[in-house]
């Protein structure tokens, strides 16, 4: 059957109201993209951890044939954005891949399109351009925000107020208004309670901006804005950075949860008591899992991340369908697995090799993963954390967790080192 | 576990929903992959600063492991990771490592270094570094391909003694100038 895109989306916009909670469009009246002969895994979303989801399944059993299914052509990097948005690289070069020599290397099946629904009793995906069918469906959502706790925040907010959270046009946004205000002006970065996208990432963000102003806007100040009563991540590290670097131009706030936006006003306020003013105001809303695991009813108890098996990576709340990445709330023993891009890519692998498994019904394997995380606090110097984790009695839990000395004796070589991290995760990603 | 209780739990459907209880314990790839993000899929490394792991002798990836635990070799994160396993996990990974294939690169060195340092390696250091440092035996490290950068900060951490050289290589670079160190090394980037 044909139908334009206009009319299907109508069809599961009707759908979708119809079928309530559940999120389950109409798929009867979808065409079927590519009808499946074999055993098929579906992955939806390429990022860093479907692409490698993707791409590990494919290369640990050529006969299960892998979709992935992404919107956009391309994938800019979070990860190493702040430099961008902070004039230390000039294009995102760097940041983005494409997804041409993955499919062409792995065998694996691009379908471009927006995933609108997911019906895990029939077992298939909905998408703008029609459905695929799977035995096994790996989503990799990413976040999205939790806009409703911020009153005033609308469809605009984020063109005014941008978050830069999602790395493209939102980074260019920031950059770009940083590089128009004036000297002398004010910048605001307010930042959520966890858990969130990135624990370092808004402590990194400060420092970069911090640099930013100091070297080309010296009159200029940043003030970070945090949820959180303290620093969630590096503190020793990033309060070093801040007194030593950037005291004269920056100010860490503890426990300011911003509850309201004025995008007219150029403020942002706590709970109605206390208003903040800026030139340019980075509001980075809280999170939660990506629209579409939320829709297709992935996400637990908290309305806000999707539970799974600390194995398998299947969703509690839906068979045959596993989750991966920032979207995840993993059964975990102390301090849980950070939402970070290396985490993703090591439960990608873990969960491509447990889905081959099931899928061949042999038996699983326990979970061994790792996470490291570079971030910049200044032009020329870097601080890291480095984990592993390990399954111990069902959940993951932490086998060695350090950060970087506090003396920033490997800042150099860690600045280096973050730089290659960056091209290997990458071209891991994309080849 | 028994095949039998397998046979129930598949049958049943409820293998699914009880995989932390009967996962096995993690595999040489489990443990390995994850060394990727960092080193390139099955080791071969696209980062200037970071090793490829790929066809790396299992004594010599083993015995690296061993010393960043301890700290007797110098490092930024790898000391830290290396604290999260134990000597069997080393013993996975270098397993895992070392079957994979050799990772050719192709970066910008030096044709006169490259000259040079060919006629130096196969004086001074051909008897360990086989092949051209192609070839990984013993605790000896293949040298060929690997980025250019990696090498300059491995020799860097040697010379300022931060990295401990083996005693059979000391004896041979000591009478070795920098320039010679140099075209040593822009030999064994170019080596494929």
């Amino acid at each position: 059957m044909t139908l334009d895109r206009r009319s299907f989306l109508k069809l599961v916009g009707a759908g979708a109201g119809a079928a309530g909670a559940a999120g389950l469009p109409m798929i009867g009246m979808a065409a079927e993209l590519m009808p499946k002969s074999g055993r098929r895994v579906v992955v939806v979303g390429g990022g860093y951890g479907g692409t490698i989801a993707a791409k590990y399944v494919r290369m640990l059993d050529k006969s299960i044939e892998v979709v992935m299914i992404e919107r956009n052509k391309q994938f800019v990097s979070c990860p190493f954005s702040n430099f961008y948005i902070a004039g230390l690289t000039n294009d995102m070069n760097s940041l983005t891949i494409g997804y041409d020599k993955l499919a062409a290397n792995h065998g694996v099946k691009m379908v471009y399109a927006e995933v609108t629904g997911i019906d895990p009793a029939a077992k298939k995906v909905v998408t703008d351009q029609g459905t695929l069918d799977y035995d096994r469906l790996i989503v990799s959502p990413g976040i999205d925000f939790r806009t409703e706790e911020i009153e005033g925040y609308d469809a605009k907010t984020a063109e005014i107020f941008p978050h830069a959270w999602k790395a493209g046009a939102q980074s260019t946004l920031l950059r770009n208004q940083l590089q128009s205000m004036k000297d002398g002006g004010t910048v605001i970065i307010s930042m959520p309670l966890t858990p969130y996208r990135c624990p370092p990432g808004p402590y990194e963000r400060s420092c970069l901006i911090a640099h930013y102003l100091k070297t080309h806007k010296p009159k200029s100040k940043l003030i970070l804005l945090d949820a959180n009563p303290d620093v969630v991540s590096k503190k020793p590290l990033f309060t070093k950075a801040w007194s030593t670097y950037y005291k004269d131009n920056f100010q860490y706030i503890g426990g300011k949860k911003i509850t309201k936006a004025d995008t007219g006003a150029k403020l942002v306020s706590v709970e109605g008591i206390e208003d903040f003013k800026g030139d340019v105001i980075n509001l980075i809303p809280p999170q939660r899992a990506g629209d579409i695991a939320v829709k297709a009813g992935l996400v637990g108890d908290d309305k806000k991340w999707c539970p799974v098996d600390a194995v398998s990576f299947e969703s509690t709340k839906h068979k045959g369908i596993h989750v991966i990445g920032d979207a995840t709330a993993l059964p975990s023993d102390g301090p849980p697995m950070p939402k970070s891009g290396y985490s993703a890519n090591s439960q990608a692998k873990v969960c491509a090799m447990n889905v081959v498994n099931l899928l061949n019904g042999k038996e699983t394997i326990e979970f061994s993963g790792i996470n490291v995380c570079y971030s910049a606090i200044s032009d020329h110097e870097s601080v890291s954390i480095a984990q592993v984790f390990k399954l111990e009695g069902g959940k993951i839990k932490s086998s060695a967790t350090a950060i970087s000395p506090a003396d920033f004796s490997l800042g150099k070589a860690e600045h280096a080192y973050g730089e290659s991290w960056l091209k290997n995760i990458l071209t891991e990603m994309s080849t | 576990m028994t095949m039998k209780w397998k046979g129930w739990a598949l049958a049943t459907g409820a293998l699914a929903f009880s995989a932390t209880a009967m996962a096995a314990p993690p595999s040489a790839e489990m443990i390995s992959f994850a060394c990727a993000g960092c080193h390139g899929t099955n080791g071969g490394s696209a980062g200037l600063t970071m090793p490829s792991l790929a066809s790396q002798s299992k004594t010599a990836i083993v015995d690296a492991m061993k010393k960043f635990k301890s700290g007797e070799r110098p490092s930024t994160v790898m000391g830290r990771l290396a604290k999260g396993y134990t000597d069997a996990d080393f013993d996975a990974m270098a397993t895992f490592f070392s079957k994979q294939k050799f990772h050719p690169t192709t970066q910008a060195v030096n044709a006169a270094k490259v000259k040079k340092g060919e006629a130096l390696q196969e004086a001074n250091c051909s008897r360990c570094h086989l092949e051209d440092g192609k070839e990984g035996k013993d605790d000896t490290p293949v040298m060929a391909s690997q980025w250019l950068p990696y090498l300059q900060m491995q020799m860097d951490l040697y010379q300022s003694g931060a990295r401990k050289m083996p005693e059979k290589m000391a004896e041979k670079v000591k009478p070795l100038s920098k320039e010679d160190l140099d075209a040593l090394l822009h030999f064994y980037a170019s080596v494929k």
